[in-house]
């Protein structure tokens, strides 16, 4: 599978915005591990959200395996860590409903993912960061997931759970053949963690 | 005892509401003896046997403004939940849609908005053929944009919340998404509202009433009361318009108490006091 930004442009609706990103053209394979790096302000993660269907761009295409993403209906095959897992789950409502929100989530996620059975009766004010962003993961990770973007991901974690997190990551992404995108301001994780890095230049 | 203020506001809110229940039962109960006529006690001033006196027909004054009150409470909750469908419906409809529906209902909003309610509500009344249902459709149909305007911006702020977009492309489908995410989001704000149009619609209820455009004179209703009081005050029986005018700014302030009391409890800001 290959998911595809074909000439991306994108501006936030405000009359006389400078766009974010111009004619950006970016490809990710199967299997594959890109670490995407460059200065704060640059449109990385602007760019994450346009991948992962968030965002529409303002021209441009993202296709996986030549068809518009946005006509995939359901569970999205790309999905997005968030670098606030705060704001990505509903504060009204009990960890138990966020996780089983896109379906059964694999015991072995959970257990791979350290999610403890406490956590879930919790609503999100009462866990940390680290552990809503093990939930939005464990969600994430569905069956029909092909594509894992991570937008800072692990900046909330400590160290040893970092390590813990992304060996878990890497092992999924071996093992199901996943592409995988990694943003990060840490060189030396990307270096550790990607087949190849790019940094992110307008045109591009 | 001393209670805190979150104990304190959730008692005067359930004084406030079974205060109101019991003038609606009493009411109920009232309507029957209501219409009773007895020459043999017409125009009697307050006295313990008749504590808000009788009119000129003899009829007991205190049941009269139960029973008037009833109706008014009754139609206010009516009317009250049927603007609040409305503002509820046309409010996400507007926000989620966006684009030509968007504006149509706006410009909706702006137009009844723009015409002086009293004088929309006495158009709408006579077109249905006034009684009940001419006050109810009237009420109903005027009071619903404030509130599907705030319903609008509240939707609008939700609809770009992270949580919403991870929601959708998690597969959650567009229906569950308004049921789980965005419903106990609007809760607060709708409910609130919703409480706060009641002593509007009541007043609105009663003045319609009042102008002869609403409910008919054979109904127990203040505004018809108040009406007919006009009459007989100038000589002097002031007891026929004081108690019933009284009762209905007490169950008006009741139904505001009760709703600003949610509020309260209901904002996160406050809530924890």
């Amino acid at each position: 599978m290959t998911l595809e930004a074909q000439n991306l442009t994108f501006r936030y609706p405000r009359r006389g915005a400078s766009p974010v990103l111009e004619g950006v053209n970016f490809t990710l394979q199967a299997g594959e591990r890109v670490g995407l790096s460059a200065p704060s302000g640059r449109g990385k993660t602007t760019l994450c959200k346009l991948l992962a269907g968030w965002e529409e761009p303002s021209s441009g295409q993202v296709l996986l395996d030549g068809v518009p993403l946005s006509q995939y209906r359901g569970f999205c095959p790309v999905q997005l860590l968030w670098q606030h897992p705060e704001e990505a789950v509903d504060p009204l409502l009990k960890l138990r409903t966020t996780l089983y929100e896109a379906g059964p989530v694999d015991q072995a996620i959970l257990e791979g993912l350290g999610v403890r059975e406490a956590w879930l009766e919790r609503y999100p004010s009462e866990l940390s960061g680290g552990e809503l962003q093990r939930i939005c993961t464990a969600r994430a990770l569905g069956p029909k997931l092909r594509f894992l973007l991570c937008d800072e991901a692990s900046a909330m974690l400590d160290l040893v759970t970092q390590a813990k997190l992304w060996r878990f990551l890497l092992e999924q992404v071996e093992r199901r053949g996943l592409g995988m995108l990694i943003v990060s301001h840490d060189a030396a994780l990307l270096d550790r963690l990607c087949t190849r890095v790019v940094s992110l230049n307008s045109g591009s | 005892m001393r209670m805190n203020r979150r104990t304190g506001a959730l008692a005067l809110m359930i004084f406030a509401c079974a205060v109101l229940l019991a003038v609606t039962l009493a009411g109920e109960l009232a309507s029957e003896p209501a219409g009773v006529t007895d020459f043999t006690r017409k125009n009697l001033p307050p006295s313990l046997a008749h504590l808000f006196g009788t009119d000129w027909m003899g009829r007991d004054m205190l049941e009269r403004t139960l029973a008037g009150l009833s109706l008014s409470i009754r139609i206010g909750v009516l009317t009250a939940a049927l603007s609040g469908a409305v503002a509820l419906v046309l409010g996400t409809a507007s926000a989620v849609f966006g684009g030509w529906v968007d504006a149509l209902i706006s410009w909706l909003i702006d137009l009844v908005l723009g015409i002086p309610h009293i004088l929309l509500m006495l158009l709408i009344s006579i077109a249905c053929g006034r009684g009940t249902l001419g006050v109810t459709a009237g009420v109903a149909l005027t009071h619903w944009p404030s509130l599907a305007r705030l319903v609008r911006e509240e939707v609008l702020q939700l609809k770009e919340a992270t949580f919403l977009r991870a929601a959708r492309r998690l597969g959650v489908s567009g229906g569950d998404v308004f049921v789980h995410h965005l419903l106990p989001h609007l809760l607060p704000q709708f409910l609130t509202g919703l409480i706060l149009q009641f002593p509007h619609a009541i007043l609105h209820e009663a003045g319609v009433t009042f102008l002869g455009f609403g409910l008919s004179p054979e109904q127990p209703a203040i505004g018809i009361i108040l009406e007919e009081s006009m009459g007989y005050l100038a000589a002097g029986r002031w007891w026929l318009a004081l108690f019933p005018g009284l009762a209905l700014v007490g169950v008006v302030a009741l139904f505001a108490l009760a709703g600003e009391r949610l509020r309260l409890l209901l904002t996160p800001a406050t809530a924890q006091e």
